[in-house]
């Protein structure tokens, strides 16, 4: 079977865009991650993206940014699955790739959010909950985690406090980064005196409403040789899954389960060959506190019931046995919902090549989880170093 | 602002919503609300069963920014609630003081304005829950 590997990793600054609109996020993002690649053309384009329409009043991404990268008359489509929206673009370029119909395929997560009103953004938001059952009842999205987090705390016996500790450590790592939207540590006790959005999550529980995209360039190994791109810039796509979930919380088996997490998990890992003992670094879908702790636990990192332990045992930090959110997580770097699961990639990218500013020592294998919805659509990437 | 709730689309719900209407299949599984397929074995054998909208909380949360077009009823109470019969829905509580609510609560169905739009003047009733009237 071809082999995946990336060969171009490029982002903008995650953050309140107010000069850019969607179309120069993502054109700039593309251009850096060709520019890494050192290619000038793609055979074809995904988009990760997820409420461009009621955001922006724009869809048909893949004309708009093929067209806008100069990128020539190639096929391009968007790719929707909520907030894993660029976990899934990313998933459908190297399926591209490793089929052989394509090879150089490039792929853009975007998302412009800062251009509506913040209840109009929490509306939008809430549309990858189930429109008739969750929206007409006034759900938001924070209201659904809390739902879930109020229950996690009540059936093993956690505190904010517990759940704090998981938005402390992506603010300290983010600190370091860059491109991220919040660049500052914060306390347990910012965390715990922020306002209530939804009780008992509070503001610092919750990731910001933000702009921001990310791009990779996907090839084959014998490709990148012929193309010249040194072999120091490769990172393979070792493993992949995404599996869905009932689209109702209210549904769901098991409320405290995230069961397409686990059965994502299990296909990346056996495509990867690997457990969760050998991945290095972990890139989870922290959009709030308490999905950090329930996914740790889908990946099978921690226990069932034990992934908040895991924080308040230290043992999430850069230099401990599970680091994650090594760049600040969707808390601090920032979660441009269909972006994020390329900003995602595109940091696995980074520290696997030794290049990230919170670099885990040695790192050789990294996963990337991405959640759309209240847990309802999720993908597990799987990254090694070449 | 759009439009996002048409009649045709609500009127399509509306025995769910005001009588609490759910499946059960051939091997008994209740779900709620109605579905053509037993989300727990697949039986396509599924006829109606009106619920008795008895429950208890099993967790809750406090909307404090809600989507837009529910500003005017915030903050409010959302819960997940366990139906005697089984199945487990997400609504509003009403007629509660907020310190009151916990784990385990019993409450009752009740029919409630759910919803106001403006625009078009199209009103939206739909089952919310408070603790039971003695
Ligand atoms: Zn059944």
């Amino acid at each position: 079977m071809r082999k995946a590997v990336i060969i171009g990793a490029g982002m903008t600054p995650v953050g309140e865009h107010w000069k850019l609109g969607l179309r120069d996020l993502a054109v700039e993002a593309l251009l850096n991650a060709m520019d890494d690649a050192g290619i000038d053309k793609v055979d074809s384009l995904y988009v990760g993206n997820m409420i461009s329409g009621p955001f922006v009043e724009q869809e048909n991404l893949g004309a708009l940014i093929a067209d806008w990268a100069g990128l020539g008359n190639i096929p391009a489509v968007k790719i929707e699955a909520a907030c894993a929206s660029g976990g899934a673009a990313v998933q459908e370029g190297v399926k591209a790739v490793l089929s052989g119909l394509e090879d150089v395929v490039a792929v853009v997560g975007v998302e412009k959010m800062t251009d509506a009103w913040p209840s109009d953004a929490t509306r939008y938001l809430a549309y990858a909950a189930d429109a008739e059952w969750e929206l007409f009842h006034g759900a938001s999205f924070v209201a659904l985690n809390a739902l879930v987090m109020r229950y996690y705390m009540k059936t093993y016996g956690y505190t904010e406090e517990d759940l704090a500790l998981f938005a402390v450590n992506a603010h300290s790592n983010g600190a370091k980064n860059p491109y991220a939207m919040f660049k500052r540590p914060i306390k347990v006790e910012t965390v715990l005196k922020s306002p209530y959005v939804a009780d008992p999550l509070k503001l610092f529980d919750a990731s910001p409403v933000c702009d921001g995209s990310a791009a990779v360039i996907i090839t084959t190994p014998e490709k990148a040789k012929e193309l010249g791109v040194s072999k120091e810039k490769w990172v393979e796509v070792a493993g992949m899954g995404r599996a869905i979930d009932t689209i109702s919380l209210a549904s769901r088996e098991d409320l405290l389960t995230l069961k397409a997490a686990k059965v994502a998990a299990e296909r990346a890992y056996r495509m990867a060959g690997v457990t969760a003992k050998d991945i290095d670094f972990f890139e989870v879908h922290d959009a709030f506190t308490v999905m950090a702790a329930l996914s740790l636990e889908a990946l099978g990192v921690a226990k069932k019931g034990e992934g908040a332990k895991l924080a308040r045992e230290g043992q999430i930090a850069i230099d401990a046995d599970y680091p994650i959110q090594t760049m600040g997580g969707l808390k601090a770097r920032g979660h441009p919902v269909g972006a994020t699961g390329v900003y995602q990639t595109v940091e696995a990218v980074l520290q696997l090549r030794g290049e990230a500013p919170s670099q885990v020592p040695d790192a050789e294998i990294g996963l990337t989880q991405n959640i759309g919805g209240t847990g309802s659509n999720i993908t597990v990437n799987v990254f090694r170093r070449v | 602002m759009a439009r996002p709730m048409q009649v045709s689309r609500y009127w399509r719900h509306f025995r769910e919503k005001y009588r609490l209407i759910g499946g059960k299949c051939e091997n008994d599984h209740v779900h709620f609300p109605k579905r053509s397929i037993c989300p727990v074995c697949g039986s396509r054998n599924v006829e109606e069963i009106e619920l008795s909208g008895k429950g208890k909380v099993i967790s809750w949360t406090i909307v404090r920014n809600p989507p837009s077009g529910f500003e005017y009823y915030k903050p409010f109470p959302l819960a997940l609630i366990e139906l005697e019969e089984g199945p487990v829905v997400l609504a509003q509580l009403t007629d509660v003081d907020p310190e009151e609510i916990d784990f385990g609560m019993e409450v009752e169905v009740v029919t409630k304005k759910i919803r106001e739009f403006e625009e078009d003047g199209i009103i939206l009733y739909g089952y919310k829950f408070r603790p039971p009237v003695k």
